[in-house]
């Protein structure tokens, strides 16, 4: 059976779309995802879609889910490298992912997810003293 | 026309075509209609003879209960490549269908000589008068479809012309929108925003409405999608140009622009991305209105 292979780079999770999705196969990535997360414990994923040329309200309602999950996890997702035909597609089906981080490319998200943690770290350092 | 009768006008017409012709020509010369300011002689007597002459072959070979069927195709051809060139020069609908209208004068003239017996001449001018004037009706018709032609390619051109991208610095852009913002446009506003975003891997998206005359609740709607899409590509958008007027209509709407960054003017939201990109702008001491004073009249305080 075929399956989005799910990466490990240091804290982060990198998850890289690059066959055509349908829903089995998105059903899928969101159990293996939400597994791998709590495995490695990692605090971020970045969800690669450069490749994605097609969505459908499905698909858009799965990326948001993912980052829902991965969220209750305490792990933060970036969708990166969206196409403008795609952009334009899911704001047309009234989708702006609302709590989906996004950025232009992987590059990009790095750097948002590890300005993000930092942050967060910084947090957690003050809270304990 | 009466039905199994063959109409005896196209045999007559052929046999005096060259005075036809003739007649013709003079008539629209002295005319005003012909409007010999865009139009020269030569020009004109080749369409005249040029029309008059595939009229005639057409009519000959029948088929004038049917002017819309296939068999006179040759005929609105001409026609159409007709009217489509006096409509760029300029000529009005009426001007271009008197064109063939004036062709019943001559030709009755002929008619009336050439048919001695008033029912028959009756019925002969009546189915040339009722071929004419579809013909005359068709290059009003084609002359509107070239005039339209014409409308729609400006528009589009409009269209382009009024979407540019600009790169105000290296990851800033900005889009100066001029005009209504429509369904049409607002695709493609946003095709080529998205564009250039891929292209120069910008982070900070200025939408900059100073030339939009009204906002209402559709062109509010517009913006925003533009900006959702522009968000999921990893760029941020920021609203300029706001007039006082468009606040008061954008509260007065209930239209919610809380999700994004509005400014009065593109040089506060300049300034805004300089500062989220962490640049700064400074001005070099000792030019004019820099705050300091020059060097020389500081050395003469100290």
């Amino acid at each position: 059976m075929e399956r989005i292979p799910i990466l490990k780079m240091g804290g982060f999770l990198l998850v890289s779309i690059q066959v055509d999705m349908h829903d089995r196969l998105a059903l899928q990535l969101q159990d293996d995802l939400t597994t791998r997360i709590a495995e490695t414990s990692a605090r971020g994923v970045l969800i690669d879609i450069s490749a994605l040329e097609m969505v459908d309200s499905f698909i858009g309602r799965m990326l948001g889910n993912i980052a829902a999950m991965a969220r209750v996890l305490d792990a933060q997702t970036v969708v990166v490298g969206m196409r403008p035909a795609v952009a334009i597609t899911l704001v047309e089906l009234g989708m702006s992912l609302a709590g989906v981080r996004t950025a232009l490319n992987i590059e990009r998200g790095m750097e948002l997810l590890s300005g993000s943690l930092e942050e967060a770290g910084r947090e957690n350092d003050i809270a304990p003293r | 026309m009466t039905t199994g009768r063959k109409a005896r006008f196209p045999e007559i017409v052929k046999a005096n075509e060259t005075e036809i012709l003739t007649d013709w020509m003079g008539r629209q010369l002295e005319s005003t209609a012909t409007r010999r300011d865009l139009i020269g002689e030569g020009a004109l007597r080749q369409q005249s003879r040029d029309f008059l002459g595939a009229f005639v072959e057409t009519a000959l070979r029948g088929g004038l209960d049917q002017m819309h069927g296939p068999h006179w195709s040759g005929v609105r051809d001409q026609l159409s490549q007709l009217s489509r060139s006096r409509a760029e020069q300029g000529f009005s609908p009426i001007e271009t269908a008197t064109f063939v209208l004036s062709l019943k004068q001559p030709l009755f003239d002929r008619l009336r000589k050439s048919i001695s017996d008033p029912v028959e001449l009756a019925e002969e001018m009546w189915s040339a008068s009722v071929a004419l004037d579809a013909l005359g009706l068709y290059t009003t018709e084609a002359h509107q479809k070239s005039r339209e032609q014409i409308i729609n390619r400006q528009q589009q051109e409009m269209l382009e012309l009024s979407t540019p991208v600009v790169t105000l610095w290296q990851g800033i852009l900005a889009l100066p929108l001029i005009g209504t913002l429509d369904s049409a446009r607002t695709q493609v506003v946003m095709e080529s925003l998205l564009q250039r975003i891929v292209e120069t891997g910008s982070l900070i998206a200025i939408l900059d409405i100073t030339g939009v005359p009204t906002v209402d609740t559709l062109v509010a709607q517009h913006l925003l999608k533009t900006v959702a899409a522009a968000r999921l590509m990893g760029a941020d958008c920021i609203i300029s140009g706001i007039r006082p007027q468009i606040a008061q209509t954008i509260v007065h709407l209930g239209v919610d622009l809380n999700s994004v960054t509005t400014k009065a003017t593109l040089a506060d939201a300049f300034a805004i991305a300089l500062k989220r990109s962490g640049l700064a702008v400074t001005r070099l001491a000792g030019y004019p209105g820099s705050g300091q004073a020059p060097t020389t009249l500081k050395r003469t305080e100290d």
